[in-house]
């Protein structure tokens, strides 16, 4: 086979753990190199993940058709009510706006839109040509709030102004104008708040239960199954529980500064994580005992039921390999976890947006040979897969085609997917869909395994 | 309630550059290059993955703040180093996106300097470009520009040869493979322009494949300007837009323009230019297939005849549908596309004349919102089109008939005939099994005749 190699200038995005020496930090946080096909997208995709799931406001995108039309109900947020954020709105930018401006044409849609949908609030997003032509959008949404009397906030997301990591902040920075216009009446002290939780396929919603059970007040999930009211107060929580560390980070950080709310860090993948970030709420709350002693039986009553479900699944998946590449870093921690778990090995580690602790950890957690990469590329990915002899990748919806090609198993880990992964109930459907892609018997008449002929 | 209508709302296109990525994925060993941001290039990869299910790479000269400041120049000349390092192209395909095409990058410059850096004696991949900005036209206008630009870079000048050109427009990989049977049926050879039909719907790999097998090599394109004819699909492509229309011009080449042929009539029209360009009859094969067709209408005439429908996509692919459903019968209510190229409502009077007196409706430049509005009133038995029309679909409780790109919630959609009598073949069996369905659906007996 054709020997692949590594980009030049990418060399240190790739790291292979080997005997224990002590090397220096793998590069990352930098942006992808040009013509390298990064499997990152833009500042605009970074907003729009983080406020998608925010159903009872308008999203409106103010450029070229492109940027809305790809974003088009595409993500797996369900919403227990209104749905506006399965529509696609844009301006739709044409060559006379371009010339000669875009606000009016901002403008117009925005009246007409709020008009029309009653929304709670609105959420313009700025793409790259808007950025360059110099609309004043900040002016626009002003003016629209003062005329229809809900919250109109400019995102400022131009495609080429950073990674998809500002892209998160330009979102967050938008919540934060939200948050704390709204009353705290009645909110219990044993309260949080769910951060970067989408709830794909409804996953907040199991999440939530998990916390409700024990005693805890859920003032707001952000975004997921989201409403602007519920943002507005959520500065009234005690604690803010952060999932999908990389996007609401920031968030989070803002808000202890703001309004002296700390928060943490949790993920609801896996057993292991999923029942310490119960215990780490509980821990929140030292003078309320029965919270963690509510925590621990939540554990038990699902780990009871999940444990032997998964024995069938680890039985037949021992020693199959898997390869992970998903958008953050702290996803991976715990897929490495949940992996091991069900009998399986992780032979590639690699994130879009991972940072410099997030690598170090990955590196202390992986076995020896295992590959670390930061934003890598379909090329990378396959020699990685193929030189590990990966049964498994885990990714999104652009590294399916590169599994099946191979012929290996795939699990959809990414925003597309409509089966709840978190949580106990998560794990199980986890350790359902793996068993179900490692064991199909299709992968017989791969070319790897020799065809079958 | 009256919706708003200065926004897009559910867009019923998708940008110029998708259309010439796909384009470009249609020639031997080429790897489409997107002038912009990263995201352009990974949205449209998502996209056009989850319709093909291939592995689609699209390089990105990944701008960031300086590029838009100082110009794309060194951002693209890395790129291209780049992905000349590790895809070893023969052919780039460069299109730009509303970033690069609004701050002037005047990338044919880049590409001439980037050449006489590089070059050193060592093989130099061949760059096409295409000018594909985001706030023109639609992901159609972007394809025939790749398709165009890779003519106006390759064809040469020489000797006429026994060859004719086929632009095939924005057809299925099963569409693409049928025409190569047909050509090679007439044993006419045949430079088909873009041919993603392995590219996009290709067999597994036993080994990764930087660039996947398949699509036109650059060698074969070179001989455009060599061929007896050309043959292009369209009814809506300007003459200045056209690869053909290049070639006549440049070339002498004789353009020969049809529209899509869907259905038994454009299908005769098609299959009767090749036996005046061979001068032989069609393969008895194809008689068959014909044949078979007008049995099929005949046993199924009575099921489709005067059902209403609304057809949208893109201005060709309606005008060609909008002929297949009235030589069947079927009344067309609504015939809408959210291109524009202004020739949509004209061409479909040549097909209809009296076409207004029918009540038949034609809007150009809408988007699903606007379509739904009709479909309101309009109360038609079913929808054909795109995938994307399942949200109003379901909303209206109208059911839809998957045809084209993207069908994004359907298995298959790159394995789905459209044109030549196989293709009519495929639609109208599913036309007639959705009216069954229906039917059956709505029957309280529960017939398991139908």
């Amino acid at each position: 086979m054709e020997h692949i190699g590594i980009l030049e200038g990418r060399e240190k995005q790739v790291f292979e753990k080997k005997g224990g020496i002590e090397t220096s930090d793998i590069a990352c946080e930098t942006s992808s190199l040009s013509g390298s096909v990064s499997q990152r997208a833009c500042v605009f995709c970074g907003s729009r993940v983080v406020l998608y799931p925010v159903a009872d406001a308008i999203h409106i995108v103010h450029g070229p058709i492109g940027c809305a039309a790809y974003t088009w109900d595409i993500r797996g947020a369900v919403s227990s009510g209104p749905e506006l954020h399965r529509l696609s709105f844009s301006t739709d930018l044409q060559e006379m706006d371009v010339i000669y401006g875009g606000e009016k044409k901002l403008y117009l849609s925005l009246i007409e839109l709020i008009e029309q949908y009653k929304p709670k609030a609105a959420f313009i997003y700025s793409t790259c040509i808007v950025g360059l032509i110099g609309d004043d959008i900040d002016a626009v949404c002003k003016k629209v709030a003062a005329e229809t009397g809900i919250p109109v906030l400019p995102v400022h997301s131009e495609g080429f102004k950073g990674t998809k990591k500002d892209g998160y902040k330009a979102a967050c920075f938008a919540l934060m104008k939200l948050i704390g216009t709204g009353s705290t009446e009645g909110i219990s002290k044993q309260s949080i708040n769910i951060l970067g939780e989408f709830n794909l396929a409804g996953e907040a919603w199991i999440i939530r239960k998990y916390y409700e059970r024990m005693g805890i007040e859920v003032v707001s999930t952000l975004t997921g199954d989201g409403r602007i009211d519920a943002v507005k107060r959520a500065h009234g929580a005690s604690l803010n529980v952060v999932q999908c560390s990389g996007s609401m980070t920031s968030l989070a950080k803002d808000m202890e500064e703001k309004y002296g709310i700390p928060y943490i860090r949790v993920s609801y993948f896996g057993i292991e994580d999923m029942s310490k970030s119960l215990y780490d709420v509980a821990l929140h709350f030292p003078e309320h005992p029965e919270i963690m002693e509510a925590a621990k039986q939540v554990v038990s009553e699902e780990v009871k039921k999940l444990y032997p479900e998964l024995q069938k699944f680890k039985k037949a998946l021992t020693g199959k390999k898997a390869a992970i590449y998903v958008g953050g870093a702290f996803k991976t921690f715990s897929l490495i976890k949940a992996l091991r778990s069900i009998g399986m090995s992780v032979v590639l580690a690699g994130s879009q947006t991972g940072n410099k602790d997030d690598y170090r950890r990955l590196k202390e957690m992986c076995d020896e040979g295992t590959v670390i990469v930061d934003d890598s590329n379909p090329v990378e990915l396959s020699k990685f897969i193929l030189e590990k002899e990966a049964d498994l990748l885990i990714g999104g919806v652009k590294e399916r085609p590169i599994a099946f090609k191979l012929g290996i198993g795939f699990c959809d880990h990414n925003h597309e997917r409509k089966i709840p992964l978190a949580g106990f109930v998560g794990m199980y459907n986890f350790a359902l869909e793996v068993y179900q892609s490692v064991m199909s018997p299709v992968w017989q008449f791969a070319p790897r395994k020799g065809g079958n002929r | 309630m009256k919706h708003a209508k200065t926004a897009t709302q559910n867009a019923c296109k998708l940008c110029n550059p998708l259309g010439a990525c796909l384009a470009f994925r249609g020639i031997e060993n080429c790897v489409p290059f997107l002038h912009g941001s990263q995201g352009c290039a990974t949205y449209i990869r998502r996209y056009l993955i989850s319709h093909y299910k291939e592995p689609i790479d699209i390089a990105s000269s990944n701008f960031h703040e300086e590029s838009a400041v100082f110009g794309g120049s060194h951002n693209l000349q890395v790129g291209l180093k780049n992905v000349t390092a590790q895809y070893k192209p023969e052919v780039i395909g460069i299109a730009t996106t509303c970033l690069s095409e609004t701050i002037g990058d005047d990338v044919p410059m880049i590409l001439r300097e980037y050449t006489k850096t590089y070059r050193n004696g060592s093989p130099m991949p061949i760059m096409i470009h295409a000018s594909t900005p985001s706030y023109q036209g639609s992901h159609i206008d972007g394809f025939h520009a790749a398709v165009r630009a890779t003519v106006e870079t390759l064809a040469e000048k020489g000797e006429r040869q026994n060859l004719v050109n086929m632009f095939p427009n924005m057809v299925s990989p099963a569409d693409l493979r049928y025409l190569k049977e047909i050509f090679t049926d007439f044993r006419l050879p045949c430079m088909l322009l873009p041919d993603y039909s392995q590219t996009m719907d290709g067999g597994p790999w036993g080994e990764y494949h930087r660039i996947p097998p398949g699509g036109t090599p650059a060698s074969a394109i070179a001989n455009a300007g060599k061929a007896t004819a050309s043959i292009e699909f369209t009814s809506t492509l300007a003459d200045s837009k056209s690869a053909a229309g290049y070639l006549e011009g440049a070339f002498g080449v004789p353009r020969h323009k049809l529209s899509l042929p869907i259905g038994i009539k454009e299908s005769d029209k098609f299959f009767d230019l090749l036996e005046t360009l061979t001068e032989q009859p069609r393969p008895e094969k194809y008689e068959d297939e014909r044949r078979r067709l007008v049995d099929a209408y005949a046993d199924g005439h009575k099921y489709v005849f005067e059902k209403k429908v609304i057809l949208y996509g893109e201005e060709d692919l309606v005008v060609a549908m909008t002929a297949f459903l009235r030589e069947i019968g079927m009344t067309p209510l609504l015939c809408a596309s959210g291109g524009k190229s202004g020739q949509l409502k004209q061409r479909l009077i040549e097909l209809i004349p009296d076409l207004e007196e029918q009540g038949i409706k034609v809007r150009e430049g809408v988007d699903f919102m606007d379509i739904e509005d009709e479909a309101k009133v309009l109360k038609p038995d079913f929808l054909i089109g795109n995938s994307k029309g399942y949200t109003m679909s379901r909303k209206n409780n109208i059911p839809l008939l998957r045809i084209g790109f993207p069908i994004h919630d359907r298995f298959g959609g790159q394995r789905a005939h459209h044109i030549g009598y196989r293709g009519t073949q495929e639609l109208f069996d599913r036309i007639v099994n959705t009216v069954i369905e229906q039917r059956q659906n709505a029957s309280s007996i529960g017939y398991t005749y139908m």
